[in-house]
């Protein structure tokens, strides 16, 4: 008696919730839909754990898409407001700092995991025939990620938004004949103001963003009728003649529906991805906002987001007379060849075991990039600009000194040398530490690099008067490590040591 | 497909009896030029909008750095002006900083924040009489010229002159290489 009802009604329901889809279904044609896209066949080995970046990418894009909406709820893109209104998503707004959180670390998971799938795709010679175009539009769909990775930093209208923008306007001003042109375009008049922050939010906000979405729907479609990389073996070449039908026969073969048989690990890799932004932005939070920006208050040290962090080292390692060149002609010229990749390289071995030209240049590319970041974090080349009224001097740098040498030390901290010269590693690390100076250069030498500087130092002559020069070597020149003696010149080897009997050489006589 | 419409065979300009195909032809071609026109007249305001100010130069306005008395003789000051063209909702980004030396009298140099480099502001240093730059090093003299680090050129500066004891500057533009001494 009970059970019959009891069937009967869970059937019903269920021809119930049958008779709506097939009715969805006949109107919508989901099914035929769902065949064709998620449903189609790939190539069994090509679900693999190396390829879950492209989706993971994608799942970024989406959560920055949401996060990016619901900050837009409280920012405003007001050059007299954004700043303010970043404070209030911050500190007042309820989990205000947590959307910003997630959007920010959102943006570094993106640019990173897009970066392993181009990685990847390339290791893997998916760009090869018949998938130029994937290949092509992910070389814009990844300018277009690190143009949103840009213009997301000067949202934040901080001082580093407004010192990045004036980086980015001092490089356009370097193109020959439009160079001013340029620079209005960018800034929307010739200061950065009000109208900047105007196109840089609409650039980020809805530009930038409908091109990614257009680029991806062209991006997914050649997967869909390109189909997806085979894992790729060595020694099986890629060749325009046969290789449309040797993946029409992998298909047939060995071809699983990508959902839901391949998808799995794609799922899996998103549940990562998405614990891997929770966890950033509960343990380090949003970045910034820095300083307001102000351009007023000029005691700053302007450092762009993590991405071009390489590009700010870039600028300070290159040589003058490479400078315009490598900043407007390389650059250029490296898209280029990345975008034409497919064309110059379209046929032949795919496997990266056997592409050890692929594989170097992937290393050395992670290593100069990562080392370029690094050296960008340390910025060994920027004057420390506190070092002069801030550094102490350790104190066996200090002791037993004669009074004209300590008068020379206290000349180097107010003449602030110590800004771009470390003793024993405290200072500025521009140009060479002074510990063991003495020991290196003669006091004629020191008097030269003083009075005339040279080899990228700034000549002191006329800030120095005679004394001041005289007492500031004769404190180099008793820097040097314990028993090493004083640097002599080797051209008059012949003087005896008591004619350059100065305070140098007494304090070699009492160690002696 | 010309068998659809037999009634429109009368036209003239066809004599092998496929009028209706040619006419269709005509009418497609016809709408494709117009939409020709329409997207050219509705291009050139969207362009003209985007690139105004790729094009656009304003001139430069004298602007008052404040009386000359502010500025003690053989030293070097910062300064600064209101943007000459700001906008009410441009905030603080409006209040523009520039480095004043006056070198005796009525004898000024006035130069610009951003360093030569790559635009950053270059800080004064009083007692080493040095400008040194946070970014890259870039390192100038008391007098703007190039003393150490990756700058191409010495330190932009804006033409300037002293009226009833106050001092004025031709602002208007932040100084890149492409503009140089405004």
């Amino acid at each position: 008696m009970n059970g019959t009802p009891k069937k009967s009604l869970a059937t019903s329901a269920f021809e119930a919730a049958q008779s709506v889809f097939l009715w969805l279904d006949n109107r919508l044609h989901i099914s035929h839909l769902w065949d064709h896209t998620a449903g189609h066949p790939v190539p069994k080995s090509a679900a693999s754990w190396f390829y879950v970046f492209g989706s993971a990418t994608l799942l970024c894009f989406i959560l920055q898409i949401i996060t990016g909406s619901l900050l837009a709820f409280a920012y405003v893109p007001s050059a007299s407001e954004a700043y303010d209104s970043l404070l209030y998503l911050t500190y007042e707004q309820d989990l205000g700092w947590f959307m910003r959180a997630l959007h920010y670390w959102g943006s570094n998971f993106m640019v990173g995991i897009m970066l392993l799938h181009m990685t990847q795709v390339f290791l893997f010679g998916a760009y090869k025939y018949p998938r130029e175009i994937t290949w092509m539009t992910g070389v814009i769909l990844m300018l277009c990620t690190l143009g949103m990775a840009f213009t997301g930093q000067v949202l934040r209208w901080d001082e580093d938004a407004y010192w990045g923008l004036g980086i980015g306007a001092a490089i356009l001003g370097r193109v020959p004949f439009f160079g001013e042109g340029l620079v209005n375009l960018m800034l929307g008049g010739p200061i950065i103001a009000s109208e900047t922050l105007s196109r840089f939010f609409s650039l980020h906000v809805f530009i930038i963003p409908g091109t990614i979405l257009a680029l991806v729907a062209v991006h997914l479609r050649m997967v869909l009728t390109k189909g997806i990389n085979e894992y790729p073996k060595p020694g099986q070449l890629v060749r325009r003649e046969t290789y449309d039908k040797e993946y029409e026969t992998i298909l047939k073969k060995e071809g699983i529906p990508f959902a839901p048989h391949g998808i799995w690990k794609d799922l899996a890799a998103a549940a990562i991805t998405i614990g891997g932004i929770l966890f950033c932005s509960i343990v380090f939070g949003p970045k910034g906002p820095t300083g307001p920006p102000y351009p007023a208050d000029i005691d700053t040290l302007p450092r762009p987001d993590f991405f071009f962090m390489w590009i700010f080292a870039v600028a300070a390692l290159m040589p003058e007379y490479m400078e315009t060149f490598g900043l407007l002609v390389v650059p250029p010229v490296v898209i280029l060849i990345l975008f034409a990749l497919p064309f110059f390289n379209n046929t032949g071995e795919k496997s990266w075991r056997r592409r050890p030209i692929a594989v170097l240049t992937v290393v050395l590319t992670y290593l100069v990039m990562g080392i370029l970041t690094y050296l960008g974090y340390a910025s060994p080349w920027s004057p420390q600009m506190d070092a002069w009224s801030g550094t102490s001097t350790v104190a066996s740098r200090v002791k037993g000194r004669a009074p004209l040498e300590l008068q020379g030390l206290v000349i180097m901290q107010k003449m602030q040398c110590r800004n771009c010269h470390a003793i024993e590693g405290v200072g500025g690390n521009r140009g060479p530490d002074l510990a063991d100076v003495g020991s290196r250069m003669t006091k004629d030498q020191l008097v030269r690099q003083v009075v005339q500087g040279g080899g990228n130092m700034p000549a002191y002559g006329k800030n120095l008067s005679p004394y001041e020069v005289e007492a500031v070597v004769s404190y180099m020149a008793s820097l040097r490590p314990e028993g090493e003696p004083a640097a002599r010149d080797s051209t008059f080897p012949a003087v005896p040591p008591k004619q350059e009997a100065t305070s140098g050489t007494h304090k070699k006589h009492g160690e002696g | 497909m010309s068998t659809h419409k037999p009634k429109d065979t009368k036209d003239p300009a066809s004599e092998s009896g496929n009028g209706n195909v040619s006419r269709r032809d005509f009418l497609l071609k016809f709408a494709i030029g117009l939409n020709v026109v329409a997207g050219a007249m509705i291009s050139v305001p969207l362009i003209g909008y985007v690139m105004s100010s790729f094009v656009k130069r304003l001139p430069l306005k004298w602007t008052s750095l404040g009386p000359v008395d502010k500025f003690p003789e053989g030293a070097t000051r910062l300064a600064t002006y209101e943007n000459a063209y700001h906008r009410p909702w441009d905030g603080e980004a409006a209040v523009i900083p520039c480095w004043v030396r006056r070198i005796t009298g009525e004898e000024f140099q006035v130069f610009a924040i951003n360093c030569t480099h790559l635009g950053c502001p270059v800080r004064w240093f009083e007692e080493s009489k040095l400008f040194m730059c946070p970014c890259h090093g870039g390192v100038f003299y008391e007098d703007g010229e190039h003393a150490a680090g990756p700058p191409p050129r010495a330190l932009y500066t804006y033409q300037h002159k002293v009226e009833n004891k106050e001092l004025f500057i031709a602002a208007g533009v932040m100084p890149t290489l492409a503009t140089p001494d405004v």
